[in-house]
């Protein structure tokens, strides 16, 4: 499954790369991009675990850039 | 600006207002009446909170989340490195820069992104639906197909559809760049994004709003981004190492240096400090694919999607150009183009014609057909005998007319001329004498020449075409055109082993991009360097498959492309050796001693800011006369 959120105060772009390679280590992650000019983060993971998946990409999140929030 | 930026500009000016004044009291000598260094400290530590804490907050979180090496962190370790050799005014300078830098930078990299995105506003917001009479605007998302919508004037068509009532003129260039209005009238198909102009429409819809033209654009241009050009992988990885490397040099700066000459731990700290400020590869990580999504936008704004940074990288290169011949360089539409009556009238030939060919649908009947232009009355035709292969025998008037091609003329044992021309040939006798021969032809394209010319200006050398035509009809046009090099009579299979084999006569970076617009172009489009399709005549399958899509299948564009590909690519490259060769001058003249912080701001922030608006000229590329 793909999808994509909006991302809200995302405002490094070396940070946006971090993300997505901190994104793209979490297991069941097919392929993730986070572009810092669209301010989207498409994320293409297992069906049945992609709501814990999305939990771990939360918190990678945070944990590079705690100003960027994750729209649901 | 948005919120959070102009709170950022209130810091910076309160920061500002107290800065100067400790400043201008130090430089008049005030300060100096005070005998303890540490209340200067504490003096200037509240202007330094002021602009600056948020970077201590930042810098002490990432450290507990094990992110060492980001800017937050530079920052504070290069300016608390400044309070330590006691250059106060300058830990509080410094940081004032940045976070003006930063202030620039964010709004010059908010500003580019609206201005891309608003030229990227073709999604529609809303449908109108009656309902009982009323209109009633809902989601795009919720209209199905075969419902009627109504589009009222300079209302954006919301979905695809065909024209069941009204009359008005569209504004296609959203889509297409073309600023000429096209007209639609009842039974007209149309496109979402599109603006309507004058009168309103009543439309069936003929797609849902996932499979539209609107939604499929949108989601070209968004996944544009993620395919990254060879230039910006390259910045990504050189980033990895960039942060690295240099915080190891300024270790080894601050460290190294007094305790082999001994003494002097002050100095070549505060060097440090200028390495660390620098080691932020925020220019290149910005600008990069700022240029690229710029010269995507500026390609957009032609009508020409390019699917990916990499593509339009590729294209730079582009040295030879396949096309397929029907569709692209010609209409893909016949035509009769010559007339050779014998014994009457070029009128007489056609009418003959025309009802011979009264009752078909073929498309070369059809031609006949239109070149003809009046009314057919169907009680002048009798009954027709089809002779597979050879053509047809109908009664007309009551005379017996033979419609066909040269075998036909030989198994009835007519004496006629044959015909050199290009193209395909009828030949029509009546009552068993020759009476001339019609050529019809696929009529080449408006502005192809033109093309051609063009590509060939921007440094495409070869320009080749593949068609299943007539080797004389194939040449005719090639002729016509300026081609190089012709491959006709192919089946639809041999193209992609014509094209391969074209593939492998490429030197070094050369790229070959293929043209082409139908279901059977998709294998080749996909094999080339770079796939080109028509928009609006091509095939669903052909635009998938293609990397470049040409939304108002005007071929003149390519050259366009390529060069906002070439200047995309300059600018992204004076970028990369602007902001690489500052920051290696800057580190260069820090580890001499010859730099101050400053400069080293300089060489992070106000590189960024220099490459963002240098990036951003990718998408002015459109009003530097390459319209075409």
């Amino acid at each position: 499954m793909k999808k994509k959120f909006k991302l809200e105060d995302l405002d490094c772009a070396n940070c946006a790369a971090k993300m997505e390679e901190g994104i793209k280590k979490i297991a069941g992650v097919k392929d993730a991009n986070v572009s810092f000019l669209a301010q989207k983060m498409t994320i293409e993971a297992e069906d049945e675990k992609f709501e814990e998946i999305m939990k771990e990409v939360v918190a990678v999140c945070a944990k590079i850039e705690p100003d960027c929030r994750i729209i649901m | 600006m948005n919120k959070k930026q102009k709170k950022m500009l209130i810091r910076i000016l309160v920061a500002f207002v107290l800065f100067a004044v400790l400043f201008v009291c130090e430089h008049i000598g005030i300060l100096e009446q005070i005998d303890n260094i540490w209340i200067i400290f504490l003096m200037y530590l509240v202007p330094y909170l002021i602009i600056g804490y948020d970077i201590i907050l930042k810098a002490a979180r990432n450290i507990r989340n094990g992110q060492i090496f980001d800017e937050n962190f530079l920052m504070m370790i290069a300016t608390f490195g400044a309070f330590g050799v006691k250059e106060f005014s300058e830990a509080v300078a410094v940081m004032l820069f940045y976070q003006v830098g930063e202030l620039f930078q964010s709004y010059a990299v908010g500003k580019s992104r609206q201005s891309i995105s608003d030229m990227m506003d073709i999604c529609p917001e809303y449908a109108n639906i009656e309902d009982d009479g009323k209109l009633v605007q809902v989601d795009p998302d919720e209209v199905a197909v075969g419902s009627v919508i109504v589009v009222k004037p300079g209302e954006r068509i919301p979905l695809d559809g065909v024209v069941v009532e009204g009359d008005s003129l569209i504004d296609t260039a959203a889509l297409t760049g073309e600023s000429v209005p096209r007209r639609a009238k009842t039974g007209d198909e149309i496109i979402s994004g599109c603006v309507n102009g004058s009168g309103t429409l009543k439309v069936r819809v003929t797609k849902e709003f996932e499979d539209s033209t609107v939604a499929k654009i949108l989601e070209l241009v968004e996944n544009a981004s993620s395919k990254k050009a060879k230039v910006e992988n390259f910045i990504t990885r050189f980033a990895r190492y960039y942060t690295p490397v240099v915080t190891i040099g300024a270790l080894l700066l601050a460290i190294l240096p007094p305790l082999i000459l001994g003494g002097g731990w002050g100095e070549w700290i505060s060097r440090a400090c200028i390495f660390l400020v620098i080691s932020c590869p925020c220019a290149l990580v910005i600008s990069v694919p700022l240029g690229f999504f710029g010269g995507i936008g500026a390609a957009s704004r032609l009508g020409v999607l390019v699917k990916g940074s990499n593509y339009l990288e590729a294209v730079a290169e582009v040295t030879t150009v396949v096309f397929d011949k029907t569709g692209t360089l010609t209409k893909g539409e016949f035509k009769v183009q010559e007339l050779f009556p014998e014994r009457i009238s070029g009128e007489a030939l056609l009418e003959t014609a025309a009802y011979g060919e009264g009752y078909s649908t073929h498309p070369i009947a059809n031609s006949i057909k239109d070149a003809y232009g009046k009314e057919i009355d169907v009680s002048r035709i009798g009954q027709a005998e089809e002779i597979a292969g050879h053509g047809i025998c109908i009664p007309v008037d009551g005379k017996e007319i033979l419609i066909g091609n040269e075998k036909l003329m030989k198994a009835k044992e007519i004496s006629y001329t044959p015909c050199k021309s290009a193209g395909t040939i009828v030949y029509v006798a009546v009552e068993g004498s020759f009476a001339g021969a019609i050529v019809i032809a696929d009529s080449v394209k408006e502005g192809a020449k033109e093309a051609i010319a063009r590509m060939k200006q921007v440094g495409v050398k070869k320009c080749v075409m593949l068609t299943g035509d007539r080797k004389e009809a194939a040449q005719a046009v090639a002729a016509e055109l300026g081609i190089d090099e012709v491959h006709a009579e192919l089946l639809p299979g041999d193209k992609v082993s014509k094209v391969e084999e074209l593939l492998k006569g490429q030197e070094g970076k050369d790229k070959l991009a293929f043209v082409g617009d139908g279901i059977n172009d998709a294998p080749v489009l996909t094999r080339a360097d770079i796939g080109i399709a028509m928009g609006s005549m091509g095939s669903d399958a052909a635009i998938e498959a293609a990397d470049v899509v040409l939304m108002d299948d005007d071929v003149r564009k390519i050259a366009s492309v390529v060069k906002i590909s070439r200047k995309t690519l300059t600018i992204v490259k004076q970028n990369i050796i602007f902001a690489l060769a500052v920051k290696a001058l800057v580190l260069l003249l820090g580890a001499l001693g010859m730099a101050n912080m400053w400069e080293a701001v300089f060489a992070d922030v106000g590189v960024s800011v220099i490459a963002i608006l240098n990036a951003m000229r990718a998408l002015k590329i459109e009003n530097t006369k390459c319209t075409y």
